[in-house]
């Protein structure tokens, strides 16, 4: 009787484990079908394109920001970050008129640098993430804003359209370095014993340091690797909106967290795959460009993806208290 | 006996998934004696207070409690029949005050607001009666682990406990701490509580005890009047044979010092020294707490040495992270296998290769094959039951994440090992295994340094002891003077 309750359990918890594995993926699925029922413009290659260029700039951000999330901390700095980057580039080709070979890589110098800055503080002052990048982004925005001097900085060599705005063959380059960067993201994670150190790291910190993983240098490394994402997406950015403004990039960071809540990330580190996370911000981007064809207002919008990232949330306390329920007993014994 | 049974439990039965935990194991307690519970880790014990307190539901059987009958235990139910338990985490909330954990979730009084004085005045009144000298507006994080123990204990008295269950409650207090302990269980004894005495010490047990009975690998053994009984009886009871665990035999003769330490101050740990040949397995004895483990950090580079010296094959070195010590040929399995051993999320085969996956990998990527290659010789090498390699090591049962971390252990192939409690919580057939393991990387030129809380397995299998006491070295045990009464004298701080 034992050995068949004890079969029947562990066979529900496959398959609820199986149902939650993918659960994100159903939620994108549904809203795509109910979506495309509601609006007949919504299911076309034009505007899947459009949405998912609409996405691939935070997706960008969002794969150095999993990293960091997946070792158990977060950075709530990169909009900001993307903020004073982007300011720079644009004062760097316009005012100084460098050229784009030499700004582009000294921009993303600077995101390196912004993000290795957060790592340092967060290892040295021994403070959660959270806290640290909350600081950083306030520090990290004014300074965007000083550099900007309320301007709006025009007048970008035309050239410099093709990394936000061009296209190879049918395809945005966004979304090309989009996939790029997914596919690099998941390699590590997947692949490689830097990826391995990252879950570790999530996952059992003590643990970690006990089997010789150099804790500090990596979460410096982390964050670093973050600001550099960033720096990408800043470059594509200011290529998309081909002005220099203090708004860009703004908000950016609540797009990668929900997106990374919805994949199935988790707030305390060690698991989340870089698929999960794309499914995240496309159910991000589906939302966005549903209510944009039906015209909701802008406000509504923030309603609506706030909702979003609580029931993100709620999800994540769900299946934490679920997966411990499962777990009582065997821990018991 | 005429007196008064309090408590009875009738044919428990607890069934893990492949394990049985208790087996129709009945017992009783009378109204105001201390009962000793005993048996080895792995025994039963944890799983039998835990059906008492309704931490756990049994498959069989029936608990008589207050002239009722139950077949499943709550918790709600067991604190309303006067059971309370003292585990060893302390249940307390460490910001709050003495009194006010005492209180917590009791009014001190019928007054609509919490009524301050009065739980003062009624904590203080306890403390009185314990003789214990503690502030009741003092914040719990303030104590010393001694006095968290008696605030546990002051709290279970003011729910007008009836049966006190207290799991290794001598763990964390010094020598004089116990003392002082056993006066208070004395108090409650004279008070008609019924105390259910949990301890590996088996001094302990003579000194306090009215009864004891033993449990062995979920089944009960046998019930003895404490001044009836003795040591050597009780033991054997525990093991149920005549130590039957075999040591294997060990081949070559110890080699080259491989690690001297030499006046290694830090951690907790005064003035330590001693050395370890390669092909020798020195064992550490002690109490817990006397240092055993915050030695082995140390050595690992966990925790920062303030004064003393290392040295590893006659050279000095620092050990300033675990990482340098791994780069020194040393080797550390854990006692604490959930919060510093396991990945418990991750599977079965990553957590044992994850030391080495950094020298499995070539251009930052891990050669997969070799890994599975490597997790699986070592799974079938000390019989690892798990259905995949994927399973997540947090289903395992405790004997089989023990294993996994061994096998981490083992797979990083390092020449100086640490191995802290190696065989906690594994059956008796997987320790053989364990131990045979051992004396073969004995015999290949390794030298193992061995803490262990079991006495027969480090006789058994230590070439030499060193006993720790107190966080000092309290003396160094040859072969010819093993003996356990001799050690634990030292230990105990006696010698």
């Amino acid at each position: 009787m034992t050995n068949s309750t004890a079969t029947f359990s562990n066979m529900r918890i496959r398959t609820g484990t199986e149902l939650r594995k993918y659960a994100p993926q159903m939620i994108l699925v549904g809203l795509i079908i109910l979506f495309s029922i509601i609006s007949p413009n919504f299911l076309t290659s034009r505007n899947i394109i459009i949405l998912i260029r609409q996405v691939s700039f935070a997706a960008i951000s969002a794969v150095g920001v999993s990293f960091v999330m997946i070792s158990g901390g977060i950075d709530l700095s990169i909009g900001s970050q993307i903020v004073m980057t982007n300011i720079v580039l644009a004062i760097m080709m316009v005012d100084w008129n460098l050229p784009m070979s030499v700004a582009i890589p000294l921009t993303l110098l600077l995101g390196t640098t912004l993000g290795l800055i957060n790592g340092l503080l967060s290892v040295t002052l021994n403070v959660h993430s959270l806290i640290i990048t909350l600081g950083t982004a306030s520090i990290y925005k004014g300074l965007g804003y000083i550099f900007a001097q309320s301007r709006n900085i025009m007048g970008f060599p035309d050239a410099f359209r093709w990394f936000g705005q061009g296209y190879i063959g049918p395809i945005p380059v966004p979304i090309i370095i989009m996939i790029v960067t997914a596919l690099i993201g998941s390699f590590i994670l997947t692949k490689t014993y830097f990826g391995r150190y990252i879950f570790a790291l999530g996952g059992n910190e003590e643990a970690a340091r006990l089997a010789g993983v150099n804790i500090k240098r990596m979460k410096v490394i982390l964050f670093t690797i973050c600001g550099f994402a960033s720096g990408i997406t800043s470059v594509l950015l200011l290529s998309r909106v081909f002005a220099g403004q203090v708004f860009t990039g703004q908000g950016i960071e609540f797009d990668a967290l929900t997106a990374a809540l919805l994949g199935g990330f988790s707030f305390k580190g060690g698991e989340g795959t870089i698929f999960g996370l794309m499914t995240g911000i496309l159910i991000i981007g589906v939302l966005n460009n549903a209510m944009q064809l039906a015209s909701f207002p802008d406000f509504s919008q923030n309603v609506v993806k706030g909702a979003v990232l609580l029931a993100a949330v709620a999800f994540d306390v769900y299946q934490k208290s679920a997966k411990a329920k499962e777990t009582v007993n065997r821990v018991a014994a | 006996m005429d007196a008064k049974i309090v408590l009875s439990l009738e044919k428990i039965t607890k069934r893990y998934p492949g394990v049985l935990a208790l087996n129709n194991v009945s017992l009783s307690f009378i109204e105001g004696e201390v009962h000793a519970l005993l048996g080895e880790n792995g025994a039963g014990k944890s799983t039998l207070i835990k059906a008492v307190a309704g931490a756990i539901n049994i498959d069989d059987g029936i608990i008589h409690v207050g002239g009722q009958e139950f077949q499943q235990m709550t918790p709600h139910i067991s604190r309303g029949m006067g059971i309370e338990v003292i585990y060893q985490e302390f249940n307390l909330v460490p910001t709050m005050s003495a009194a006010e954990n005492i209180f917590l979730g009791d009014k001190a009084s019928d007054k609509r607001l919490v009524d301050y004085k009065a739980m003062r005045r009624k904590t203080k009144e306890i403390f009185d009666h314990f003789k214990v000298d503690i502030e009741p507006n003092i914040l719990v994080r303030e104590l010393s682990p001694a006095q968290k123990q008696i605030v546990e204990i002051a709290k279970a008295v003011s729910k007008d406990v009836k049966i006190l269950i207290m799991d290794e409650p001598s763990a964390p207090l010094s020598v004089s701490e116990v003392e002082h302990m056993f006066e208070v269980v004395n108090q409650l004894k004279q008070n008609g509580v019924t105390v259910i005495y949990i301890s590996h010490r088996l001094e302990e047990v003579f000194r306090i005890s009215d009864r004891v009975s033993v449990l062995r690998d979920g089944v009960y053994v046998a019930t003895k009047l404490t001044k009836d009984t003795n040591r050597k009886e009780l033991i054997s009871l525990m093991v149920g044979r005549e130590l039957k665990e075999t040591y294997p035999p060990r081949l070559h003769p110890p080699g080259e010092i491989a690690l001297e330490v030499k006046n290694l101050t830090g951690n907790g740990d005064y003035d330590i020294s001693f050395a370890v040949r390669q092909g020798e397995i020195l064992g550490i004895s002690g109490l817990v707490g006397a240092g055993r483990t915050e030695l082995a950090m140390l050595l690992y580079g966990a925790a920062p040495i303030e004064s003393g010296e290392i040295w590893v094959d006659g050279k000095r070195v620092r050990m300033r992270s675990p990482r340098d010590a791994i780069q020194k040929g040393l080797g550390l399995l854990t006692e604490d296998r959930k919060n510093k051993g396991l990945f418990l999320e991750m599977g079965v085969g990553w957590n044992i290769s994850f030391p080495i996956v950094r020298r499995l990998s070539k251009y930052g990527v891990v050669n997969t094959k070799t890994e599975k290659e490597i997790t699986e010789h070592y799974r079938q090498r000390i019989d690892i039951k798990t259905p995949n390699m994927e399973q997540r090591a947090i289903n395992l049962s405790g004997g089989n994440q023990q294993k996994v971390v061994l096998a981490k252990t083992l797979a990083a192939e390092s020449e100086i090992l640490i191995f802290d409690e190696p065989t906690r919580g594994i059956d008796v057939g997987a320790k053989q295994e364990i131990y045979q393991l051992m004396c073969d990387l004995a015999d290949n030129g390794n030298a193992i340094l061995m803490i262990s809380s079991d006495m027969e397995e480090l006789l058994g299998m230590s070439d030499r002891i060193i006993v720790l006491s107190e966080g000092k070295l309290a003396g160094e045990v040859q072969k010819e003077q093993f003996s356990q009464d001799y050690i634990l004298d030292l230990a105990s701080g006696i010698h």
